[in-house]
């Protein structure tokens, strides 16, 4: 009885820390969906409820435009960093103990190295081979920062394949590429794909490394915002982070609470 | 069959785009405008403002990322006691405030912290005292925790979900109590995602410039903001290249410890 | 479970991409143009955006358009030549630097009939940064001040000196700028000083006064004084003219309880122009002469001028406005008013470290 009264206490402090935490994440969140829907450009004042910045976000080729950049970028970043970093993480994964720790080291660098180094020592690199700032070399830093996060997604999958599933599909005749395919890829796939969703990820809320590399003509949503901060926010902008939270929520929800498939 | 081949871009792409970047911040940090070899930029992180700029971000960055620690340890042990590692979902959870901007999140902290703001708002209907929240050291430390406590809720969780609960009951048929569990099995196994949980809070505070602008008022100082300005604004890129190399430091201290605990990494966010 | 939620999210982002891929690239084809482009680089939201368009729309010339927040921000992107800009908009003394660094290309005034709606005021203006007047072409002017809430500050305190500043009853209560330039011109001039100076003595003095007035200082903000000075965070503060018309307005649609009053301190203040240059490598530049001229045409400079509220120096767009906006003289000062004040100038590379280390010290105090 006593077990069951403290397990119950138990359940309800973990229950409130959690909820703690969720509203700690969320409070901004909510703010700037409130903020949204304020009819005063002011980030203080409540004008009365609208719409409008709604229908002024379609309207605004700058936030378009960078929208459009930022996924792009985002994408194909992910995309050739996904494609790179797993053939590195089977290539490390298959080495002598000395170059794999060698390259692991490498590969921690951009992860543990502060972001406004990595910003900065990438655009002092494009200056002085005479690259002009602009789309490719933001993407190229993207995809800089992004194949680490790819690599160490895809190699704990890697150490759990079975060596002799492969090694058996060569046996019965595959060609080393379609064994690959059929056999290894599969088993890594979560590995890719989770390495491809948090490169995305990352790329989406870069700021800084964007900052120091960007040319011009060109913004992603966070350098837009970044120049908007000094004069005030365009309330449009909140209403994409509100879309865009608000797509991505939906689709989370849809997919843990649907009923599930039978394997 | 050379699998080693497949490592070929990828080692290009990072002699490129690292390394020799990383090399180009040494050359800039050791020399002078006049491209001749000096240490002055690197030492003069000693003069007064500097180093008091560093010793403030040490101390902002250390206190924050005791804090993260602080709540994040709690919640992975709850999200896996209460066995909610079956889905993603929760993971998600924490990725999610990622995919709206930084910026505007920050941002939005600004307006909830304000002198009119929400927050205090809230304590003015409840007939408390308005607290002035904005533009100290701690807003700065408030902003340093929400941006980088998933970095240490992921890493920790997903260590905490490896352990096989047969090792905990196991313990508890020995007779140990909870907080034995807790001291003798889940914090040593845990210790590579304390680690890079801590890293990856650590280095990211250390050099912020921009949660230090929003919500510090631009009065705080810290060592991110003296670069930032070198680059940006004093345009003096050596100086500012020099000061970069002391935070180096810092960060290779990092990589010797996630190298010495987390030798399979098996502490990362995913 | 955990693979399909992943799969969904993978395809969830492919979808916000595709979603854009079609808006964006609708747009681009409706841009390009045929008579081809100029690179633009202005302060950020210093333009009504409807112009860009017209421009295109008139010329068939692409405007790539490229924002900067500060002078200092600019001047390395355009002296390290990794983007080649047609028309930037820095400030006077910024222009003075980049003349002085060999970074301009002379105008060719015959390409620029408009011109002649430049009110002669301002041209003269000019020639303390530019002396010949043959790089600049002035796009709107200012002065900056203190804007004070009438809730929170009582009549008897209301500000007229830059030495009101450093009135305890302010505590926390004062937003300053946040850049070396205006924060040094406001405390030089409280001292008597003018704000170019190069005198290493007055600049420790104002260095040592900035130090003692960092306890009762909110917050070091650039634009956004406006936004927290609506919002009553703070009692006074120090803004540019530009932001009075945007300011009475907002108090007034809100209903506010509070009015916000602008004041040109009796010390003299800074009298800035932000003008547009040509630089010296621009490859187009003809173009960029075009888009001059554009903006100099009154109803263009009208348009602009109602979207970002700074005085125009545009003979031909004043006339057109209301009288009630011609009389007001935040914006619109007479000349008594202005008294003391000064253009900047260019202090030359060793006085501006001199004020940069001055000011670093101020911030890290």
């Amino acid at each position: 009885m006593i077990n069951r009264k403290t397990a119950f206490i138990k359940r309800f402090f973990q229950d409130f820390y959690l909820v703690l935490i969720v509203v700690f994440l969320y409070a901004p969140i909510a703010t700037m969906t409130v903020l949204s829907f304020n009819n005063s450009k002011s980030r203080t004042q409540w004008g009365g409820f609208t719409t409008r910045w709604y229908t002024e976000l379609f309207s605004s080729s700058t936030i378009m435009d960078a929208l459009y950049t930022t996924l792009l970028i985002a994408f194909v970043s992910s995309l050739i960093a996904v494609i790179i970093g797993t053939a590195a993480a089977i290539a490390i994964n298959s080495m002598k103990p000395f170059p794999r720790s060698l390259l692991m080291g490498i590969t921690n660098i951009p992860m543990l190295n502060a972001d406004i180094v990595t910003g900065i020592s990438l655009m002092l690199a494009f200056i002085a081979f005479g690259i002009s700032l602009g789309f490719k070399t933001i993407l190229i830093a993207h995809i800089t920062f992004n194949i680490p996060y790819v690599i160490l997604s895809v190699m704990p999958k890697l150490k759990q394949t079975d060596k002799s599933t492969y090694e058996a599909a060569m046996d019965l005749g595959a060609t080393s590429v379609s064994a690959f395919f059929k056999v290894v890829f599969p088993d890594i796939l979560p590995g890719v794909l989770s390495g491809f969703l948090l490169a995305f990820t990352m790329s989406l809320d870069d700021f800084i490394i964007t900052h120091f590399t960007k040319g011009a003509g060109i913004n992603t949503l966070s350098t837009l915002i970044y120049s908007e901060v000094r004069r005030g926010i365009k309330p449009s902008m909140y209403a994409l982070s509100t879309i865009i939270f608000l797509t991505v929520l939906v689709l989370l929800l849809i997919t843990n609470f649907a009923p599930k498939r039978k394997k | 069959m050379n699998k080693k081949l497949l490592s070929g871009p990828y080692l290009m792409w990072m002699i490129g785009f690292i390394l020799i970047p990383l090399a180009l911040i040494v050359f800039y940090g050791l020399t002078d405008k006049s491209g001749a070899f000096t240490l002055s930029n690197v030492l003069s992180i000693s003069t007064e403002e500097h180093a008091k700029a560093l010793w403030l971000s040490l101390g902002l960055s250390l206190l924050s990322t005791v804090l993260c620690l602080v709540l994040a340890y709690p919640l992975a042990m709850i999200l896996r006691t209460r066995g909610m590692g079956q889905g993603s979902f929760i993971v998600f959870i924490f990725i999610l405030p990622m995919w709206m901007n930084f910026l505007l999140r920050t941002l939005a902290w600004q307006t909830l912290l304000e002198k009119n703001g929400v927050i205090n708002g809230i304590l003015s209907a409840l007939h408390l005292p308005n607290q002035g929240l904005i533009n100290t050291p701690g807003a700065i430390i408030l902003g340093m925790v929400y941006n980088f406590l998933p970095f240490m809720v992921l890493p920790i969780y997903n260590v905490l979900m490896k352990i096989d609960d047969n090792v905990v009951n196991a313990a508890r048929d020995l007779g140990a109590n909870s907080l034995q569990v807790l001291i003798r099995i889940l914090l040593p196994l845990s210790i590579p995602g304390i680690v890079s949980g801590i890293t990856m809070v650590f280095v990211p505070a250390l050099t912020t410039f921009v949660i230090s602008n929003i919500l510090g008022g631009s009065k705080i100082l810290l060592i991110g903001n003296v670069i930032e300005q070198e680059f940006t604004k004093g345009s003096n890129w050596n100086l500012g290249s020099g000061l970069s190399l002391v935070l180096m430091i810092f960060i290779l201290i990092s990589m010797a410890l996630i190298a010495k605990y987390d030798k399979n990494g098996e502490g990362t966010v995913l | 479970m955990k693979k399909r939620i992943q799969m969904v999210l993978a395809i969830s982002a492919l979808a916000l991409l595709s979603t854009s891929l079609l808006s964006g690239c609708g747009k681009s084809q409706a841009k390009a143009g045929s008579n081809g482009e100029v690179y633009v680089y202005n302060w950020g939201e210093y333009i009504d955006e409807s112009v860009i368009e017209e421009f295109e729309k008139e010329t068939g010339i692409k405007v790539v358009y490229d924002l900067f927040e500060t002078n200092e921000e600019m001047y390395p992107v355009i002296e390290a030549g990794g983007v080649k800009y047609d028309a930037v908009c820095p400030s006077d003394y910024m222009i003075q630097k980049m003349a002085q660094n060999n970074l301009l290309a002379e105008i060719n005034f015959d390409n620029i009939p408009n011109y002649k709606e430049i009110d002669p005021k301002y041209l003269e203006m000019s020639k303390s940064f530019d002396p010949e007047n043959k790089y600049s072409i002035p796009y709107s002017w200012g002065t900056v001040g203190i804007l004070y809430n009438t809730k929170m500050v009582a009549k008897e305190d209301i500000p007229t000196k830059w030495s009101d500043l450093w009135d305890e009853k302010f505590k926390d209560n004062i937003l300053m700028q946040d850049s070396v330039r205006d924060a040094f011109m406001v405390a030089l001039k409280s001292l008597g000083y003018s704000m170019n100076t190069t005198n290493e003595q007055e600049i420790k003095e104002a260095k040592e006064l900035l130090i003692k007035q960092k306890p009762l200082v909110q917050a070091y903000v650039i634009d956004q004084v406006r936004d927290k000075m609506i919002g009553g965070e703070a009692a006074v503060g120090v803004i540019y003219s530009g932001e009075m018309l945007y300011i009475q307005n907002e108090v007034k649609d809100l209903g506010l309880d509070y009015s916000l009053e602008y004041v040109i301190p009796e010390e003299g203040t800074n009298l800035w122009l932000d003008s547009w240059v040509i630089p010296a490598n621009a490859p187009n530049k003809e173009n960029a002469e075009k888009w001059i001229n554009f903006l100099c045409r009154p109803d263009i400079a009208k348009k602009n001028f109602e979207y970002i509220t700074y005085p125009t120096p545009n003979k031909g767009a004043f006339d057109l406005l209301d009288p009630e906006l011609k009389n007001n003289k935040a914006l619109f000062p007479d000349d008594s008013m202005l008294k003391n004040s000064e253009v900047y100038k260019y202090l030359g590379d060793q006085s501006d470290s001199l004020y940069n280390e001055a000011w670093k010290e101020v911030k890290s105090n």
